[in-house]
């Protein structure tokens, strides 16, 4: 046990990696979920789930392959929805309200929360475009050269593309393409970001930035982060569920929540040695 | 000591299998050099401006030309275009991006396009016979044959259509959705566009097949001799196939070489076209 991991220990404030003040418990979540479980037809990708999303907080999914945490990840913005045969049990609440209840539209809730893919997805169009098209399917009029100035300066992207605005997104390299989506992420101004491995694909300086990129962006959104990468997560993220594949009595294999709590805790002190042999690298 | 990276040398069946496949190669390829060589042999002597500029005849050889069967093509050609491209287009999309593709009613129209495609063209002529030159008592004109040839390219560009759709990666169709973009918004603005080579050259394509049928249009009416260019949909008409088809019919050689000076205009317009839809693809690689 380090000695980081003694002294944060169950104080009610400290400070998380970023050196963000976090709260022992979630004060102000934006999500809550209660006992979620994602079916794909019958096969229960994730199982019985409940976990607060903090606001203003990076909150890290980490675990095998296989585990269920980039199904729970695309059920905070309805995108399991477009899988055929797929359906959700238990209640994901945004600020209180069921988004899966019948008065939601999930068009709406995509609006709100935002998604940035493992494999950056730029559009076959120019990096203007790309960046300008959120506002535009969402009714923008007139010019929106400033949106698209202050979205490409917030993704940190601004003074590599200000000169070649109007060439195609595919001219760019795969971490400048990441930035860019998230650039268009914002631009729709969401209240929550959802990333799905979005360094998977890319080498360590890209993904520096794009850590670097997550910190400044947590002081005015909410990000939840799948990741492979666990020295990412305890490089970026405030708070951090460790996901695990189990097999049940009936040998059918689902996802599983371990454990939740603050990063540093969770890395020093974990509770479960189930997550101590995986961040310790003993398995997955 | 053996080299032991001594090469086994070729073996026979090999170098067998490498001549098979040449042969066969040969065999397409020489074919259509042939014709492509006789028809502009024979056809030279009346390859000339005569052919644009002349009406059909089949007493003055000397004089006759194609402009009819030329502006009639591109006339029937232009308006089988504007009925199939639209109709096709919007078919797949509803097939590939809203149509639920586990429900049993989805399979049934897709075993049935597909089998569409297959139907021999004389058919789709009794088909518009029947239904747009009698019901609809359109008569032989440009808009029956339109029509009719229209339906037998729906097929072919529908099933092309669908190809480049499901060519767009998934992953575009995600980030647009969850820019919060609505599926149909989705489809026209991303989909569609990404799809647009693949869609232009499937219906480019499929246009030259229709543009060479005689056989729906012979049932159509179009054998009548034709010496005006088309004024209207409702014009008669007659069309390159056919002036062909008529002057190999006569037993004078000299219309047999307008005959052969026709198919070579047939045959170039063919190529143009190939050529074009060529251009599309290349000009709009891939990228992703």
């Amino acid at each position: 046990m380090n000695q980081n991991g003694d002294i944060t220990m169950h104080l009610d404030h400290a400070l998380s990696p970023r050196g963000a003040s976090i709260p022992l418990e979630v004060s102000d979540p934006v999500f809550t979920l209660d006992d979620v479980s994602v079916f794909y037809g019958d096969y229960e990708a994730i199982r019985n789930v409940t976990l607060p999303i903090g606001k203003n907080e990076i909150t890290a999914f980490i675990g095998p392959s296989g585990c269920g945490k980039s199904t729970l990840l695309r059920s905070f913005n309805r995108m399991n929805d477009l899988i055929l045969g797929s359906h959700l049990k238990g209640v994901v609440a945004y600020h209180g309200t069921d988004i899966y209840g019948p008065d939601v539209d999930p068009i709406e809730v995509r609006r709100k929360v935002g998604m940035v893919f493992q494999k950056p997805n730029v559009f076959p169009k120019s990096i203007y475009e790309n960046v300008a098209y959120g506002p535009k399917v969402n009714g923008a009029k007139g010019n929106l050269d400033d949106v698209v100035e202050e979205c490409l300066t917030r993704a940190a992207l601004w003074n590599e593309v200000k000169d070649d605005l109007k060439k195609s997104a595919y001219a760019l390299s795969g971490g400048q393409q990441q930035r860019l989506v998230i650039a268009r992420c914002i631009a729709v101004k969401p209240e929550v970001i959802l990333m799905d491995e979005p360094c998977a694909s890319l080498d360590p300086i890209a993904t520096a930035k794009i850590e670097d990129l997550m910190v400044e962006l947590a002081n005015d959104y909410t990000i939840v982060i799948v990741t492979h990468n666990m020295q990412q997560a305890a490089r970026v993220s405030d708070r951090t569920a460790f996901f695990t594949a189990e097999l049940d009595d009936n040998e059918v294999r689902h996802g599983r929540l371990v454990e939740f709590g603050r990063t540093r805790e969770l890395f020093s002190s974990p509770g479960d040695t189930r997550t101590e042999d995986y961040i310790s690298g003993r398995f997955g | 000591m053996q080299n032991q990276l001594a090469g086994r040398g070729t073996l026979l069946r090999d170098r067998v299998f490498m001549w098979l496949l040449f042969i066969s190669l040969a065999i397409g390829v020489l074919t259509l050099a042939i014709l492509l060589i006789y028809v502009t042999v024979k056809g030279w002597p009346r390859l000339d401006l005569r052919l644009f500029t002349n009406m059909p005849s089949v007493r003055d050889a000397q004089n006759a030309g194609a402009q009819s069967a030329i502006t009639g093509t591109i006339w029937v050609i232009s308006f089988t275009a504007l009925i199939a491209l639209p109709t096709g287009v919007l078919a797949a999309l509803h097939l590939e991006e809203f149509a639920r593709p586990d429900s049993r009613f989805q399979r049934f129209i897709e075993i049935n396009i597909q089998n569409l495609a297959a139907v021999p063209s004389i058919v789709y002529g009794i088909l518009g016979l029947a239904v747009f030159a009698r019901a609809l008592a359109l008569g032989q004109s440009v808009i029956t044959a339109s029509l009719t040839l229209a339906l037998l390219v729906l097929p072919v560009i529908i099933i092309s259509t669908r190809e480049a759709l499901r060519a767009v990666p998934r992953n575009i169709r995600d980030g647009s959705l969850a820019l919060g973009a609505t599926e149909w918004q989705t489809a026209y603005r991303q989909t569609l566009p990404a799809a647009i080579p693949g869609i232009a050259t499937g219906t480019i394509l499929a246009l030259s097949r229709a543009i060479g049928e005689a056989a729906p249009l012979l049932l159509l009416g179009a054998v009548s001799f034709i010496t005006f260019n088309p004024d209207g949909v409702l014009s008669g008409y007659t069309t390159l196939p056919i002036q062909i088809f008529n002057w190999t019919k006569e037993s004078r050689e000299e219309f047999q070489v307008l005959a052969a000076a026709t198919i070579v205009v047939l045959l170039l317009l063919l190529l143009a076209m190939n050529f074009v839809a060529i251009w599309i693809r290349n000009r709009t690689q891939k990228r992703w």
